[in-house]
């Protein structure tokens, strides 16, 4: 079975629940068990998150009306695209935006590594997304964007989380 | 039900109480830091327990709250208590290290 899904939407704090949300209302005809769909959910959050405030750099992002200033209203020109295709149990996705880009995205994908830390960011997001997906690539050109690829099977974690133990 | 409220944060003797969110991710992560860090400045509070009662989803962002309290009252001999958290919220403490650092009860 094949299916694909795409998603616009501006790069602004309110939309990460919408966007993970939405991601996962689109794999759940394949009865994804609740620890894949906490996965997929959480390098979702991740990637957009990613997107929102180092891509466009939307600092103020938590969504409080009235409290950013007119001036800022610009950030929210920016844009993420969500692309996700499901191929049988595969399921891909694309996390893409136009914002400034990476220098240099092995230093950013180690983990711990932030150059945000007065907002608290742990420096752990492709650390998760690494984490909870079986895949992960990161192209990026500086000035002109970036765009995180995942991919995920599907139907294996029990199998996974059998022979942890 | 997805806002943080005043009553989500109470001091009990020298433990400071956040109730969180269902959803923790870095649209939330602001008040409850900031709400947090009001309390942790008015009272005089050592240690922090954060209560995972409600909560279904955390990201990475939920990890640099956890974080930044821990910072600001471990120096100080405080320490952070994770309370009623899930499979899923465990599993992210233990990919980012943080059970490391903080008590999981």
């Amino acid at each position: 079975m094949e299916n694909e899904m795409e998603i616009i939407f501006d790069a602004v704090s309110d939309n990460e629940a919408f966007a993970r949300v939405a991601v996962a209302a689109f794999v759940s005809n394949l009865n994804p068990t609740m620890e894949e769909l906490a996965d997929i959910k959480t390098a979702v959050s991740e990637a957009v998150t990613n997107s929102i405030i180092h891509g466009y750099e939307n600092l103020y992002g938590y969504g409080r009306p009235g409290r950013c200033p007119a001036d800022r209203k610009k950030t929210n020109e920016g844009k993420v695209r969500i692309r996700c295709v499901l191929e049988d149990d595969v399921l891909h996705i694309q996390v893409t935006d136009k914002g400034k880009g990476i220098e240099n995205v092995e230093q950013a994908m180690e983990p711990l590594y932030t150059t945000k830390p007065e907002l608290e960011r742990s420096g752990m997001g492709f650390a998760f997304m690494e984490a909870f997906m079986d895949d992960l690539e990161v192209e990026s050109t500086p000035g002109e964007g970036t765009v995180v690829s995942m991919t995920k099977k599907l139907g294996v974690s029990a199998w996974i989380d059998g022979k942890e133990q | 039900m997805n806002q943080v409220m005043e009553d989500d944060f109470q001091v009990i003797d020298n433990c400071l109480m956040i109730r969180l969110p269902e959803e923790i991710d870095h649209h939330r992560a602001g008040y409850i830091s900031e709400n947090a860090d009001r309390h942790l400045m008015r009272s005089d509070v050592q240690n922090v327990v954060f209560d995972f009662e409600n909560t279904r989803f955390m990201d990475s962002s939920g990890i640099g709250v956890i974080m930044g309290r821990y910072r600001k009252i471990s120096c100080f001999g405080g320490k952070v208590y994770v309370v009623h958290a899930d499979s899923q919220i465990l599993r992210i403490l233990r990919v980012s290290g943080l059970q490391k650092v903080v008590e999981i009860m």
